[in-house]
């Protein structure tokens, strides 16, 4: 195959995803987290299961941070956030940056989910010339706010996103998702700084908080702990959760209340959702066989 | 497509690197290894493993991790420090100058997995710009393997040169291409085949591709000398001139961006000794998705690639 055998087709709308968010988001966001809970744990199943498709397809992937971000992601999405699959650059939609870039196949399910683009689309992961990248590029993948791949850039991108509402008086709110191996590049520490000084209660970090990076252990690596007092001094409000509890999550996300940004801990695993990939450094970017992928599915069907 | 026969072995040169690095540990108390949750992508467990004191993990870290490597040679060590050429060269790019370059400290800075080696991951973790930025640090060696045996000379050049230098380490699988009489010297390029009509000078994994454009050019009746020019900088200025002088056209070819790398190195000193026609063979931008091979194809990083740039540049197209 070479390049001229293949015509990069453009990611467009899928409408009766996009209307279907629309009308289910609302009425997500609207409930209260105990109610949304339920549901928001059956979307998240859903993108568990498009996760492995994907990474099965493109055999390739990163799919530990992947299955410990999900929940995380979904919540965001669909529980918390006004995102517009209609108008992706809508100036008062939501933002959410997902600055571990590497887990893209959990983010473009989940955008997929929400309409952006269309579901099967998701074959395409990393083929030659697709949109849908290794690490998400936002000329390419609409909903996609900045490009992510290097670690420690989300983050103060985010910080200049929720700066900007404040600037401009706009109530729209910023999310962004660090992986916790990730907290160790200085940059985010500097966003950290800015944030606070700036007052930027518009504006939420989350850490996915699954204690492993690429090689090993953060804590046996360049340990973090104690995360939520460095937070604390940073001069954030610090939310510790449960990152697989729907319910912990809708409730992490609401807005700040003390006029400082929110520092979300959320205590996750990596590989969440199948056994034998849970906690395990090497499922960081190992690919699952057809028959892992098989088991992984049956796993996540009960 | 290039023309390496199927069954020519490839090698991975992080492997050299390694085994290379940990034989001279054994030899030199100094040596270090610095890495950025890079154990294994640099293939230092064993290196880990046997000297578990010597190998520094930052984690996710690049500009501590320059910085530290600095001042672990102030403190009299000599380290390698070891990562992805991307995050090292762009996000450290500053302390590599300033800790490193301009306060003089002998650290090795080990570029791995260069180039598009990292295929489907895309541009964010492709290094096409670390010949460019780290010929742009005054007077850092940017000393580019094209083999394992390179790669291991490299290594040792390195360790004993007592000065800074950048190491760009290929990932993607390269034939073995130095003859084993070749001597690794500061600046030296080295020549890999004879022919008048033109040179081809290129570097790392492009050189096995040039010599295979070279098969290709002599069954359409073109001789053309192929050059390996190993150190970017200090570029081996007599052995452009002479290509320039006695072969009259040039072409270069790199797996990194054309702006500022080897075309940019080779052009500066035509043009100021010897004004000939030069083509530069390299990534002109962003890749789309796609395997390091397909990228290196969909760019003409190839041996058909390199041999139509020979013709255009003959006239010959
Ligand atoms: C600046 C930079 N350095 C190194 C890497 C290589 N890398 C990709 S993922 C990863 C580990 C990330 O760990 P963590 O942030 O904990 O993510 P998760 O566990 O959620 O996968 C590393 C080192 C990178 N992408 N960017
Ligand atoms: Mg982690």
């Amino acid at each position: 195959m070479t390049a001229l055998d293949i015509a990069p087709r453009p990611l467009e709308l899928d409408e009766a995803a996009a209307r279907a968010y629309v009308e289910r988001g609302a009425g997500l966001r609207a409930a209260t987290p105990a109610e949304a809970a339920p549901e928001l744990a059956k979307i998240a199943t859903g993108i568990r299961r498009d996760v492995l498709t994907t990474i099965q397809a493109a055999r390739m992937g990163h799919v530990g941070g992947d299955l410990s971000v999900t929940d995380l992601l979904v919540t965001a999405m669909w529980g918390t956030l006004r995102l517009d699959p209609f108008d992706p650059a809508n100036p008062e939609r939501d933002r959410f940056i997902l600055s571990k870039g590497h887990c893209a196949a959990a983010l473009y399910s989940t955008l997929a989910s929400c309409g952006f683009f269309a579901r099967e689309r998701l074959s395409e992961f990393m083929a030659p010339l697709s949109p849908l990248n290794g690490h998400p590029n936002r000329v390419k993948v609409p909903g996609v706010e900045t490009n992510t791949g290097p670690l420690g850039h989300g983050f103060p991108v985010a910080t200049g996103c929720a700066l900007g509402a404040k600037l401009r008086g706009e109530s729209w709110r910023t999310i962004v998702v660090l992986g916790d191996g990730e907290m160790q590049e200085g940059s985010n520490w500097e966003a950290a700084m800015t944030a606070a000084h700036y007052g930027l209660d518009n504006l939420t970090a989350v850490v996915d908080r699954n204690r492993l990076q690429q090689g090993a252990r953060t804590e046996d690596t360049n340990k973090l702990e104690p995360l939520d007092d460095k937070w604390a001094a940073f001069g954030w409000e610090v939310r510790i959760i449960d990152g697989h509890d729907h319910q912990a999550i809708k409730e992490a996300y609401a807005p700040s209340t003390t006029g400082r940004p929110v520092a979300v801990v959320a205590n996750t695993v990596k590989g969440k959702g199948v056994s034998f990939m849970e906690d395990r450094v090497e499922w960081h970017h190992k690919v699952p066989t057809d028959e892992q992928v098989r088991l992984a599915l049956e796993e996540l069907s009960r | 497509m290039t023309v390496v026969a199927e069954q020519t072995p490839t090698f991975d040169c992080r492997i050299d690197f390694a085994d290379e690095l940990i034989t001279m540990a054994r030899a030199d108390e100094r040596i270090v290894a610095v890495c950025n949750d890079s154990v294994g992508s640099s293939n230092l467990v064993k290196f880990r493993e046997e000297f578990p004191h010597r190998l520094v993990n930052v984690g996710i870290a690049e500009q501590d991790l320059v910085g530290v490597a600095a001042g672990l040679a102030n403190a009299g060590f000599i380290p390698f420090v070891s990562a992805a050429a991307p995050f090292l060269t762009g996000r450290a790019l500053e302390q590599i100058k300033a800790d490193v370059v301009y306060s003089d400290r002998h650290v090795v800075l080990c570029g791995q997995s260069p180039g598009m080696a990292y295929g489907e991951l895309g541009p964010t973790h492709h290094s096409i710009e670390d010949i460019s930025w780290m010929r742009a640090v005054p007077g850092l060696p940017v000393v580019v393997p094209a083999d394992p045996a390179q790669t291991r000379a490299a290594v040792r050049w390195a360790a004993a040169s007592g000065r800074p230098s950048y190491l760009r380490i290929p990932r993607f699988k390269v034939p073995a291409v130095t003859p084993a009489d070749a001597v690794f010297e500061t600046g030296r390029a080295t020549r890999l085949a004879e022919g008048g009509d033109l040179t081809v000078i290129a570097v790392g994994t492009m050189v096995s591709r040039a010599l295979d454009a070279a098969a290709l050019l002599r069954e359409q009746g073109v001789e053309a000398r192929v050059v390996n020019m190993t150190f970017v900088e200090p570029l081996d200025v007599a052995e452009v001139v002479a290509a320039a002088e006695e072969t009259g056209v040039i072409v270069t070819a790199e797996e990194g961006l054309v702006s500022g790398g080897l075309g940019a190195a080779v052009a500066k000193v035509v043009a100021e000794h010897r004004p000939v026609p030069v083509r530069m063979v390299g990534v002109p931008t962003f890749a789309p998705t796609g395997s390091t091979s397909f990228l290196l194809d969909h760019f003409g990083l190839n041996a058909d690639g390199i041999a139509k740039a020979a013709r255009e540049a003959l006239g010959r197209s």
